[in-house]
């Protein structure tokens, strides 16, 4: 089943308010049958207000640079809370062990998105982007290499 | 510059490692004066938080001078003589803006971790595994303070280094147990643990107007230190039951607020501990919440239970009965100490809260080993050892 939805997006405050009108991407399920879903959309809150996160419907930084391969969404966040930004790459994520070698190698759309949005949420909040201690340790061993691994791509993955 | 690193599960030693450096525009470097172990370092020791790695430098609770300062750091300069929090808050996000520093969104650089474990990630701590941001700790020479502007506070005039320490973790760490614990004018209030954060928080509970204060511990000396430092009463639960002592205690009716300040390597007397340690070592279960169990099971009825522990993943048989029948608010955190540390200096400027007596063991940094061994093992009378990375 083919479905498309198509949704309206308006940032208060900003000029007319009407800013994004997007139509969702639908991507393959496995399963065999020819079944299509919506991808999820990637969800960071960030407290400044939308004309601030978005001046005149410029997207924010680094989220701008990933240019057409994302849809975004721009919302003021309920009770004042600052503004709802949400993301999701136009391409489908690879499942299985395709998904599992990409998301290894960083090669995982998803990884980007998650990290543009917090990094993006991090500059408009405090001005920058922290980075973690350098070097993360004193050595490498092998016995760390997994944790290693889960660090390096820790702004890419997660529950967001 | 030298530091102490986490070598392997109960294993630490003194090594070089790399200089800090200035990586953000908002962040300071700190000379190290002093930097004290804290009972959360030994699930880290034990290997019960698995995400440390071979020469990771440990160590949270810390005060010193700041030697360099980023372009944006705006509230400090070189020289200034500071207390740190040890948890890495930037001040302007959402959670910061309520208060709740250790749900801050921007601290941790290492989210994924904590949100694959917990749903979201709190905020970063120095020298707390690569879970809570891999940064590196403060038993060291040096250490980099990211925000410095909102996580390190300058020490009044009159606050000796010794006591100033504590206002980096313990101090603000009890404050907050009595704070949001809600206590009361007239409340009775229980804490289990009476190493310095269990000490502290009875203390704060006494200044926020708790008429009667009781710790509970087995180790007679640190029971005798909160006794004599801090005024309060004090249960030895090797001795007798805690439960029915409690209650008679408060004339049937329970304390009041509960503050459990012990966490997921809880002790207690008989089979259930080799049970609950058996079960621990399997990965049966993460935790061993005994303590937490009988501050539960002990409060009043529609009382306050505040973990102050560490606690990392699951805990078996946890009475969630006892909690909802007997209308208990359970609450918790990892310090919120941005928010009372400056209140605490006050404190400790005008006398009303004594720290330096926690420090039983001052030392040098090389002696960082046998620091830990005796903290960990409760030799010597220890409470804290203490070191000294500059001198």
């Amino acid at each position: 089943m083919n479905r498309t939805v198509s949704r309206v997006v308006v940032v208060a405050g900003v000029g007319a308010g009407v800013l994004v009108a997007r139509r969702m991407t639908t991507r393959q399920l496995g399963g065999g049958a020819a079944r299509v879903a919506p991808d999820r959309w990637h969800t960071v809150t960030v407290n400044r207000p939308p004309e601030e996160v978005a001046p005149a419907g410029r997207l924010p930084e680094p989220l701008a640079r990933l240019g057409d391969t994302v849809e975004v969404q721009i919302r003021p966040a309920p009770g004042g809370r600052g503004t709802e930004l949400a993301a999701r790459p136009r391409t489908s994520a690879p499942s299985g062990l395709r998904g599992a070698v990409a998301r290894a190698a960083g090669n995982d759309p998803r990884q980007a998105v998650r990290t543009a949005l917090r990094q993006a949420k991090q500059l408009a909040e405090t001005g920058e982007v922290l980075e973690p201690d350098t070097p993360p340790t004193s050595r490498r061993t092998l016995r760390n290499l997994p944790l290693e691994l889960a660090t390096r791509r820790a702004r890419g993955e997660g529950r967001l | 510059m030298r530091a102490l690193v986490w070598e392997g599960v109960n294993e630490v030693a003194v090594e070089q490692v790399s200089d800090p450096r200035i990586q953000n525009r908002q962040d300071a470097i700190l000379r190290v004066k002093l930097s004290s172990v804290c009972g959360s370092d030994l699930h880290q020791l034990s290997g019960y938080i698995p995400f440390m790695r071979a020469g990771d430098v440990i160590g949270h609770e810390f005060m010193g001078e700041i030697v360099e300062v980023g372009p944006d750091v705006g509230r400090h300069q070189v020289g200034d003589r500071v207390v740190v929090c040890s948890v890495i808050a930037c001040g302007r996000c959402w959670y910061c803006e309520q208060g709740l520093f250790s749900c801050c969104d921007n601290g941790n650089t290492n989210p994924a971790i904590t949100e694959s474990m917990w749903g979201y990630h709190p905020a970063g701590i120095f020298g707390y595994s690569h879970a809570m941001g891999g940064f590196k700790g403060s038993h060291a020479e040096y250490v980099r303070l990211p925000f410095a502007d909102q996580i390190a506070f300058p020490i009044p005039d009159g606050v000796d280094d010794m006591t100033a320490l504590f206002a980096s973790d313990s101090a603000p760490t009890g404050w907050m147990g009595a704070d949001l614990g809600g206590v009361q004018s007239g409340d009775v209030v229980a804490v289990w643990g009476c190493g310095a954060v269990g000490q502290m928080a009875a203390r704060a509970a006494m200044l926020l107007g708790a008429e009667r204060v009781i710790v509970i511990d087995r180790f007679d000396y640190r029971l005798e230190m909160a006794e004599r430092e801090i005024g309060a009463e004090v249960v030895n639960y090797e001795r007798t039951d805690v439960d029915a002592e409690l209650r008679e205690r408060t004339g049937g009716r329970g304390p009041d607020v509960c503050i459990e300040a012990i966490g997921m390597e809880a002790h207690t007397p008989g089979l259930t501990y080799r049970y609950e340690q058996a079960k621990q070592q399997l990965r049966l279960e993460t935790d061993r919440p005994h303590a937490l169990r009988q501050a539960i099971l002990a409060c009043r009825k529609a009382g306050t239970v505040f973990v102050l522990g560490v606690f990392a993943g699951m805990v078996d048989k946890f009475p969630m009965g006892a909690v909802m029948n007997k209308g208990l608010t359970l609450r918790s955190a990892q310090q919120h100490g941005e928010r009372y540390i400056p209140m605490l200096l006050d404190r400790m400027a005008r006398g009303e809260l004594k720290t330096a007596h926690l420090a039983t063991h001052p030392m040098s940094l090389d002696e960082g080993p046998r620091g830990y061994d005796l903290f960990k093992n409760k030799k010597d009378g220890c409470v804290r050892s203490v070191f000294q990375p500059s001198a």
